[in-house]
């Protein structure tokens, strides 16, 4: 830790140019009552004001609890689900409003890597089919021969045996299908890839395998992730910069290094201190912050700072006056916090 | 049948303080397979360790390597067919648990030995409160009222900190928080005061700052109770929070044993080795995480000699033909031909690290 202090004073590594800027993203799902007369009583406000800028060939990680939107969020970037509110631009383009054609194009631009590499494969589909279906569908990658190719290209590429084209799902085990996962969603040459807690299913021996692979392609091909985790260490592993984010915002956003030696708002450093960490000698050492309670309803989050009623910092203020996501004394980059300051030995 | 390598397996128990016997728990050289229509799966191959009063041991390994399956065994809870024990002892307080009547091992469930399943949201009844079913077994086995058993429940709502206990008796499962439901279980699995609690992953389906509020609960309560603890896991970062001994399984053997300590600083079988290198840290960037090759073994069709040789770095002829013996190194076992010269830094890797 000691030796890290002074980091505050470097310049921070230059970042490629923006490839994705997200503004004001929201997204509410309305909660109803009534059989025949259905009436709006609510909203879940699951992603609230959500603004962040992608780099070309960075990493950004999104972390946060279950139920703090990350995965709505990927969502609504893969227009699987419309936003509320909001815009995200692409290439000058914006994602949220583009309709037919446009649409298509920006799709095959931005791909996206499943949570669970068991349900997001059809079972009836060889993996040869499976990573062919994009091309089919945007009409690319030429005739039956050529595509095949390609294919097989994409299998090489990702660790797999070009000769199990014509395999299916089941055969292979958990990893292997995450890399068919992988190879579905680079068959397009996508920009941008969103990575869905891609991990998190898979035992700890093969995570380092897709780990590795991950980072491989960023760079041979250049790619941009959003890679979305509840697992702080291997985002800190792969990511270049992370967004924390608590029902429904981001409350503080950084790089790597910001983030877990210097982070500013109570909720990261929190987050971090429960990580267990793989060495019995750091039991004495290390400070737990011990959260109370559970993440409140995102149908009826607290009023001014949404994290106040578990932290231990919270006043008056904290329940009137929402805190921006902007750069605070303690340290200069954003945090959503009126009392942002560091914290020593967090990570002991 | 499961007993035939009965002679491979070396009989010497694992490390810990005092190795004359009369452990509080014992499992000795178990052998579990699952008999389906693909084949015999072969679980548990001679899995022995123990446990003393008031610690903490943990089992590590991953999906399929049978961890799981060693605690269905001793609370007898496995699913037969298709599983069956073919060998081995699981001795209570010296009694073998085995070959003991059914009634005799129903006085041993909960009472003395219980356990707390990974998924609480499915291990509890979702059509009855909360309440009922913490005091269920203090109705059954120990014969309270209706009235007495939910004044219990109460108790032990508030031993694991659920805020308005008496309030919530009435509540059901669903009403509860992924973190909440866990702390029911904690409760049901402690009402009877049991000696030793067998803990099956129970964190692993719950986000971090709760994790952190069960694992130090459990502590608490072990604390307090004096219960020994059995937790069974996949993650290197709980067990170093909280285990005193740890046993690492792999393909249904137990292929290292040894205090916490001395296991993270110098790991005594390549493949725990290869399991601290694959891991991201919280508390260091890295460079490349450092893979383990390949995948856990097929358990119908387990590779000869050293299970792990099709994966290992170090592997020699040996370990394709015979299986190693655990040796003991000195309060801590390894099962592994080459597991001292692994230890003394002077094992040569014969292959390259894998290609991605």
């Amino acid at each position: 830790m000691s030796n890290r202090t002074g980091a505050a004073a470097v310049a921070k590594p230059t970042l490629g140019q923006p490839i994705l800027t997200v503004e004001g993203m929201v997204k509410y799902f309305p909660i109803t009552r009534g059989i025949l007369f259905r009436r709006k009583i609510g909203d879940v406000k699951a992603v609230d004001g959500v603004d962040f800028t992608l780099h070309k060939g960075e990493t950004l990680g999104v972390v946060g609890e279950s139920g703090c939107g990350k995965s709505t969020l990927a969502k609504l970037l893969m227009r699987l689900e419309d936003a509320t509110a909001g815009t995200a631009v692409y290439d000058g383009r914006d994602i949220v409003a583009a309709k037919g054609g446009e649409l298509r194009r920006l799709r095959r631009q931005v791909q996206m890597v499943m949570q669970d590499p068991y349900t997001s494969l059809n079972p009836r589909m060889t993996v040869g089919d499976i990573i062919a279906e994009p091309l089919i569908i945007h009409g690319v990658g030429g005739k039956d021969k050529a595509r095949e190719t390609r294919v097989r290209e994409l299998l090489d590429l990702v660790g797999l045996n070009p000769e199990h084209i014509n395999r299916y799902p089941h055969q292979f085990s958990g990893g292997q299908r995450q890399r068919v996962g992988i190879a579905r969603a680079l068959a397009l040459n996508p920009e941008i890839i969103i990575c869905d807690e891609p991990v998190s299913a898979l035992d700890v021996s093969i995570q380092a395998q897709v780990i590795n692979l991950l980072e491989k392609l960023q760079a041979e091909l250049g790619l941009s992730y959003i890679f979305i985790a509840h697992d702080l260490s291997v985002v800190r592993h792969i990511c270049d910069r992370v967004a924390v984010m608590y029902l429904g915002r981001i409350v503080e956003i950084g790089s790597e290094d910001e983030i877990y030696n210097r982070a500013t708002h109570p909720y990261t450093q929190a987050l971090l201190s429960a990580v267990p960490v793989p060495d019995p000698d750091a039991r004495e050492h290390r400070r737990i912050i011990r959260l109370s309670g559970d993440v409140p309803s995102p149908a009826n989050p607290p009023s001014g700072c949404r994290f106040r009623t578990r932290c231990w910092k919270a006043t008056d203020l904290c329940a009137e006056k929402t805190p921006a996501l902007i750069e605070r004394e303690a340290d200069p980059h954003p945090s959503a916090c009126h009392y942002a300051e560091r914290a020593d030995h967090i990570l002991g | 049948m499961g007993r035939h390598s009965h002679s491979i397996v070396e009989q010497d128990s694992a490390p810990g303080p005092d190795d004359g016997g009369g452990h509080l728990l014992e499992v000795d050289d178990l052998y579990v397979e699952f008999r389906t229509g693909e084949g015999t799966a072969k679980v548990i191959n001679g899995v022995s360790y123990h446990l003393d009063p008031g610690e903490t041991l943990a089992v590590l390994g991953e999906s399929g390597s049978g961890k799981s399956v060693t605690a269905q065994a001793i609370m007898g809870i496995l699913d037969t067919p298709p599983g069956f024990v073919t060998g081995g002892r699981i001795l209570y307080q010296g009694k073998d648990l085995l070959t003991a009547s059914e009634s005799d091992r129903r006085a041993v469930r909960g009472r003395e030995i219980s356990i707390i399943f990974q998924d609480a949201l499915s291990a509890l009844n979702p059509v009855f409160t909360v309440g009922w079913q913490i005091s269920e077994a203090l109705r059954k086995r120990e014969g309270l009222s209706k009235k007495d058993g939910l004044e219990r429940a109460v108790e032990l709502m508030e031993l694991v900190n659920i805020p308005g206990a008496r309030e919530r008796l009435k509540a059901y499962p669903h009403q509860f928080s992924g973190g909440m439901r866990q702390r029911v279980m904690i409760a049901m699995a402690l009402a009877q005061k049991p000696n030793v609690v067998i803990a099956d992953e129970p964190t692993t389906a719950l986000d971090v700052t709760v994790q952190a509020q069960i694992m130090d609960l459990l502590g608490d309560l072990r604390r307090e109770l004096n219960t020994a603890m059995i937790l069974i896991t996949h993650d290197l970062g709980v067990v170093a929070d909280v285990a005193d001994r740890i046993a690492v399984m792999y393909a249904g053997r137990i292929i290292e044993h040894a205090d916490v300590h001395a296991l993270y600083r110098s790991p005594a079988h390549p493949y725990t080795l290869g399991l601290l290198n694959s891991i991201p840290r919280l508390d260091d960037k890295g460079k490349t995480l450092r893979t383990i090759p390949g995948l856990p073994p097929n358990l119908t069709n387990i590779p000869s000699g050293c299970p792990f040789h099709p994966r290992c770095r170090f592997v020699r002829d040996v370990c394709r033909s015979e299986v190693p013996p655990s040796l003991d190194l000195g309060g801590r076992h390894s099962a592994c031909h080459f597991a001292r010269e692994l230890l003394a830094g002077e094992l040569e890797p014969t292959r390259k690290e894998p290609e991605l």
